[in-house]
């Protein structure tokens, strides 16, 4: 996972009234305000070298055919063009969006089906072990979670092994070797990696929830199905906003896991644009046309998070 | 009541498939590691006769004591900067306000859902020309850069909500916006502190991407990347390549079975801040 854990702004509100400043206390205010900078800049400093210098260069480099050693020559849009036209890098695109399904909706509507049946019994001894359990594929990295799964999935993994076990041999194969099955086994890597913290985010929301709320529920002759869609789910839309985020970044930007189990195989049947970016700059030295494709990738990033901000915070009670 | 009886009930079955679920890759994975090597494991086996040597053979194979050392030098060259920086900052921009602040507030916002993919080439050709490329510097520096925008919106909510008054309780008693920021500030701030730690700790360790295109040399990388290089060398050995991978990941599993309650509160928090 990316640091891109948090979401987009709180607005929260900046204007906390200050005593009205006399003379002697504005002069202090103005002083402090210029040390305070001190404090911002080193921060600053990091962020602005390492990363927004990279950004504007990314975008440059996205107008140039460059190879990262000789002359770069000057191609205007090209590289985009190239990005939306290319049926290979428009597949690989397609594929992040399928993984959107099993990193982020698969996690989130079985993360709400199991938080909703385990709402009251996350305390205790039996809480914390589960607790602890669930969040282990959130700890290791997600280069272990790829190695474990490539094993689980191979021709004589454990998969297979039960498929046989229950007399159905004849559908075992390498389940991450295969064209038809290759990026949904990958999307099940994530959908394991994702669906403990969803689980647990979405517990945590509903203890938050309350439980006069469902006992009104219950009166009114309400079945769980009805609590569910009355009571819980709009009562979670913040989680729900927030697990959507984090998931939805962690299958556009996914690299690790499919670095590791696939390398973006078999043919393109699993690469996706992070993959691609890394293979077009470092192997195949089309810096631009990577530049391009990093361009794209981020916006779709933005173009996804930004509308599930606003939807879930957008009304707050 | 009966009725919330029976959904105890079920809610333990779930949960108990979701354990058995989120933990059987790495049972899977143990039971490989045991096999005699040079054998093909299949899926889940207890060996009869457990091969515990696998995993000395996979330590040395591994390099093991170098991997440990240079993760651990990279996680001291991110973390305590990172977290210091970005408290200062959030200092700044939370309680002194600085003017401009939102503005810069709103530069530090922009980086917060970028994919690393997105800056990885030109970070390659800035550490190049800076002639950092295979040194740790080339992971410690720019993560530096990519944590900031999490890490400094983070402690900037925190001390957006520490009421002004105390700084200005301790501006009347003389004291300077050095010693209110260590005195007063920090050690209130503890708790944000800790879990932002945490989760630095956690996202330093563990990253692959800037491991593996800035550093060649495995035994100069974070464990995630090293790993990447193990599985490139030992793919093919599998039962090394199981018993490898769970060396690997136990350095974070110890760390985090020690301190898991602070782990899961500062993921959640991670996730659900702002």
């Amino acid at each position: 996972m990316t640091s891109a854990l948090g979401s987009a702004p709180t607005g929260r509100d900046d204007s906390r009234a200050r005593p009205t400043p006399t003379r002697a206390h504005r002069f202090r205010w103005a002083r402090a305000a210029g040390t305070g900078w001190l404090y911002v800049l080193p921060a600053l400093v990091m962020y602005a070298v390492f990363v927004l210098r990279p950004l504007v260069l990314t975008l440059q480099y996205s107008l140039y055919d460059w190879n990262g050693i000789g002359v770069a020559r000057w191609v205007g849009l090209d590289n985009y063009l190239t990005v939306f036209t290319d049926s290979d890098l428009l597949k690989i695109i397609g594929n992040a969006i399928v993984l959107i399904v099993f990193f982020s909706f698969i996690p989130v509507a079985l993360g709400l089906l199991v938080a909703s049946m385990v709402r009251r019994i996350t305390t205790g001894a039996f809480g914390t072990v589960v607790r602890t359990i669930l969040f282990l594929p959130q700890v290791i990295p997600l280069v272990a979670a790829g190695i474990a799964w490539s094993w689980l999935l191979s021709s004589n993994g454990l998969v297979n092994q039960a498929l046989r076990a229950v007399g159905l041999g004849g559908v075992a194969r390498a389940w991450l070797g295969d064209f038809d099955t290759a990026l949904p086994a990958v999307g099940v890597i994530g959908a394991w990696v994702l669906l403990g913290l969803c689980t647990i985010l979405l517990v945590t929301g509903m203890s938050k929830i309350d439980p006069a709320l469902y006992e009104a529920a219950r009166l009114d002759g309400a079945g769980p199905v009805r609590e569910f869609l009355a009571v819980t789910l709009p009562s979670l839309r913040q989680e729900i906003g927030v697990c959507l985020t984090v998931t939805i970044i962690a299958a556009l930007a996914s690299f690790d896991i499919v670095y590791i189990s696939t390398s973006g195989g078999p043919g393109l049947q699993t690469t996706v644009p992070g993959l691609e970016i890394y293979r077009l700059a470092f192997s195949q030295r089309q810096v631009g046309l990577a530049s391009a494709l990093a361009v794209v990738l981020m916006l779709l990033v933005l173009a996804c998070v930004l509308p599930i901000q606003r939807l879930s915070r957008g009304e707050k009670p | 009541m009966n009725l919330s009886r029976r959904e105890q009930l079920t809610g333990r079955v779930f949960l108990i498939a979701l354990i058995v679920v989120t933990l059987l890759p790495f049972v899977s994975m143990l039971s490989a590691a045991l096999q005699p090597r040079g054998t093909v494991p299949s899926g889940l086996e207890w060996p009869s006769d457990p091969q515990w040597g696998n995993f000395a053979d996979a330590f040395t194979a591994a390099n093991m004591g170098a991997l440990l050392r240079s993760s651990l030098l990279i996680v001291a060259g991110v973390v305590p900067v990172s977290v210091l920086i970005a408290t200062m900052a959030g200092f700044g921009l939370g309680q002194l306000r600085v003017p401009g602040g939102r503005l810069v507030f709103g530069l530090f916002l922009l980086g917060l859902t970028l994919p690393f993919e997105a800056v990885v080439t030109p970070l390659y050709y800035q550490m190049q020309d800076l002639g950092l490329l295979n040194t740790r510097w080339a992971i410690i520096l720019p993560l530096v850069g990519l944590y900031m925008p999490f890490a400094v919106f983070w402690m900037r909510a925190h001390f957006t909500n520490v009421p002004v008054e105390l700084s200005e309780a301790a501006r009347v008693d003389g004291s300077s916006t050095w010693q209110l920021f260590w005195r007063v500030q920090v050690p209130l701030a503890r708790p944000a502190i800790a879990s932002l730690t945490i989760l630095m700790f956690l996202w330093t360790w563990n990253q692959f991407l800037l491991a593996i295109v800035l550093v060649d040399d495995a035994t100069k990388r974070t464990m995630a990347g090293a790993l990447g290089a193990f599985q490139g060398q030992w793919g093919t050995d599998l039962v090394l390549l199981c018993a490898g991978s769970l060396l690997i990941l136990t350095p974070t599993l110890i760390v985090f079975l020690i301190f898991q309650r602070q782990f899961i509160k500062a993921l959640i928090q991670g996730s659900v801040k702002g």
